[in-house]
């Protein structure tokens, strides 16, 4: 079916709600490179103002990649909660907006919300949205979850320790993972990028850092970031895996592109499940995502990037995972050109995220051929604190070895923890407090050498 | 504490951390002490210089008339050539553009194209680095083309491309009737290594061609891969390429583990 939009003489006609949320989209260099963006300033608006009078209703009957071809619209339509939904299913996607950001709409009402929430759905309102409507309206939304701590409680600001080297060195991961510890990161999980997938040497990182928790009790999970095959074939050697990883997208298509599909994310997820290594929670899974992943895998389908980033939380949301990060300016400036675009798309994917009721965690960061720096990124990270961020990467001096771009340092945590009054995640605030990295007060205190921490290795 | 200073002042500001040691394990940023809880001044402008320097590098343009000067004694011809993406600006945003040769540029290479095929046609381009290129290219096409020369191969008129991404070169090679194209391309710069050049070569060069078509080695500069290193990989890849009629991943690479391809 076609939407139509007229402003003064000119009509406008968006051919399906595909094409109407493309145009909608607020300006991105992917939507410009994939041929779907809207072509004038006009034409957006036009597009928005139309698809703020769409019934919510419309998205239940106009898949937006058919139902036949692909198996994340399956996954979408047969697990919808229409029960959830019945609370909105009157509404326009323009009230929708209104009412989320009216003062009957709490925590617990977004939570019961979210399993009647359609991916598409969260895309449109969210594309009607300026940054504050996204911020304030995340801010409402609390998703906790738990492994060996729990992540995402209110006033709680949780990191990812990404101790990365570029050969896997077990020494040199351990210095900079030790770094961080001392700088207080590792709640939301230690987690690797390895340098290569080879199962032997993701198992000798996976052993190391497994040792390193034990030995110093540390209330937190570890992850290397390898394919899920690979995650599978370590599982089954009784390898000591806490937290299976994927990178996911949105469509049937990208998930190939992965090598992945939803029956092989099933088998992990319910393979880590019965492990039983959390103790205080059984979310095992650990998802990314970033908006162009289709696009560059040439799998969009004319899905503008940022829808297909929310069907991507659609898969997530079905294995229940402890952590989902978008690794928003990290797929380059032909899919977020500048520091503007990257920080839209970060506050557009926590929101979103959030609303389909996933612990959303962000990667504040960029490539060196994006038009960003480090005052882009502080602006970003402070936005995501008032957000109500679940969680963010660190890595030492913001500069990752291995990955070659730059992201949060543990500095930029410890500012935003300062700056916002938040705390780590209760149980790893504890032990940072028995281990005097942090006093009670949250304040860092002076490290000596003698500290503990540092017998592994010097 | 010096007497001499205000009683408030006790120290510059900054605490160092005691684990300095621990830099010998790894390149990263570690133990970098803090003011309060911020990165102190010293080591937070050594990072705006990095940033400054890989900024400076995407932003850097190909030195033709430097290189051609450097490599005119072997006796080649030469095209100037640019994509089809008219600004750094747009070349960033559109990878589609800086993958085509402009139309007059289309007319260069085809005025040049005779009954004459050629084994290897190698093609300059600038990428995300053109300083790395500018720095690095004509060191190693000193040291492997003489070789190659001497070894029989055929060698096309040497390209040199404004504005360029890795698959130009499947259209230029293929205009000009090479049997393998190999182009030296700026990769994308990191915060310690803003020369970096890639090399990828492509059997029987064909415009639409993916990556897994092409081998490629990586991180070319002094403080990565050698020149030395490198001319081998190249010159191994080169004759297999030619030998088996083929390149990919069916090629065994020579190192432990397969280079990756950064987005360029």
């Amino acid at each position: 079916m076609s939407y139509r939009e007229t402003i003064g003489y000119t009509t406008y006609t968006f051919a399906d709600l595909k094409v109407l949320l493309a145009r909608a989209s607020p300006f991105r260099s992917g939507d410009a490179l994939a041929g779907v963006a809207a072509e004038r300033y006009e034409e957006r608006v036009a597009a928005q103002m139309c698809l703020a009078n769409v019934p919510l209703q419309n998205f239940l009957q106009e898949p937006i990649i058919p139902y036949e071809e692909d198996e994340v619209t399956r996954l979408i339509m047969d697990t919808h909660d229409a029960h959830a939904f019945r609370a909105i299913s009157h509404f326009t996607v323009g009230q929708f907006r209104d009412w989320l950001l009216s003062d009957e709409v709490t925590t617990a009402v977004l939570q019961q919300l979210a399993p009647g929430l359609t991916p598409e759905m969260v895309a449109a309102v969210s594309k009607l949205m300026r940054n504050q409507d996204l911020i304030v309206a995340a801010r409402k939304c609390e998703v906790v979850t738990a492994f060996r701590n729990t992540i995402g409680l209110k006033g709680r600001l949780a990191t990812r320790l990404q101790p990365n080297h570029p050969t896997d060195d077990p020494k040199g991961v351990a210095a900079s993972l030790i770094d961080g510890l001392l700088y207080g990161s590792g709640d939301a999980v230690i987690g690797i990028n390895p340098a290569t997938d080879n199962p032997r040497a993701v198992r000798t990182l996976l052993e190391m850092l497994d040792g390193l928790i034990r030995r110093f009790d540390i209330p937190t999970q570890s992850c290397i970031l390898c394919h899920l095959s690979t995650t599978l074939q370590l599982m089954q050697q009784q390898a000591p895996v806490d937290l299976v990883f994927q990178s996911i997208g949105g469509t049937e298509k990208t998930n190939r592109s992965f090598g992945v599909s939803l029956a092989m994310l099933q088998e992990g997820y319910e393979a880590a499940l019965a492990l039983q290594r959390g103790t205080v929670g059984k979310n095992v899974m650990y998802f990314e995502t970033g908006q162009g992943s289709s696009l560059s895998a040439n799998a969009h389908g004319g899905v503008d990037q940022q829808t297909c980033e929310v069907r991507a939380y659609a898969v997530a949301r079905r294995f229940k995972p402890l952590l989902v990060n978008t690794v928003v300016g990290f797929i380059g400036p032909e899919y977020l050109y500048d520091g503007k675009q990257i920080i839209r798309a970060a506050l557009e994917d926590h929101f979103c995220g959030k609303l389909m009721g996933l612990p959303m965690g962000v990667d504040v960061c960029y490539t060196n051929h994006a038009e960003a720096d480090q005052d882009d990124m502080d602006n970003l990270l402070t936005l995501l604190g008032v957000a109500g961020c679940n969680f963010i990467i660190c890595v030492p001096g913001a500069d990752d070895i291995m990955l070659n771009y730059q992201s949060s340092s543990f500095h930029d945590a410890l500012y935003l923890r300062r700056a916002l009054g938040l705390a780590p995640a209760p149980e790893f605030n504890d032990w940072l407090i028995r281990q005097r990295i942090f006093d009670a007060g949250g304040n860092h205190l002076p490290v000596t050498s003698a500290h503990a921490l540092l017998k592994p290795l010097v | 504490m010096k007497s001499d200073l205000p009683w408030f002042i006790s120290s510059n500001g900054s605490l160092p951390d005691p684990w300095t040691s621990l830099q010998r394990f790894t390149a990263a940023r570690i133990a970098l002490g803090r003011s309060g809880v911020s990165i102190p001044l010293s080591e937070s402008l050594g990072f705006r210089l990095a940033h400054a320097h890989a900024r400076d590098a995407v932003y850097s343009s190909l030195d033709t008339a430097a290189l051609q000067e450097s490599l005119h004694t072997f006796g080649l011809p030469m095209l100037t050539l640019q994509s089809q993406a008219t600004s750094r600006q747009q070349y960033l945003q559109r990878p589609d553009l800086g993958r085509k040769l402009n139309e007059a540029s289309r007319e260069q290479v085809l005025a040049v194209r005779t009954q004459k095929t050629y084994d290897i046609a190698f093609i300059l381009a600038d990428g995300l680095s053109a300083m790395a290129v500018n720095t690095h290219a004509p060191a190693l096409l000193a040291l492997v083309l003489p070789t190659l020369l001497a070894d029989g191969y055929t060698l096309a008129p040497l390209s040199f491309v404004g504005h360029g991404r890795v698959a130009i070169s499947d259209e230029i090679g293929s205009l000009l009737q090479a049997r393998l194209a190999v182009i030296l391309i700026g990769e994308r710069p990191g915060l310690t290594s803003p020369d970096s050049m890639g090399i990828y070569s492509t059997y029987n060069p064909t415009v639409g061609l993916t990556d897994d078509a092409r081998n490629c080695i990586s991180n070319v500069r002094p403080a990565g891969l050698s020149y030395a290193a490198a001319v081998h990989k190249l010159r191994y890849l080169i004759q297999e390429s030619l030998r088996l009629k083929l390149s990919g991943v069916a090629i065994k690479d020579l190192s432990e583990s397969g280079d990756t391809l950064p987005g360029i």
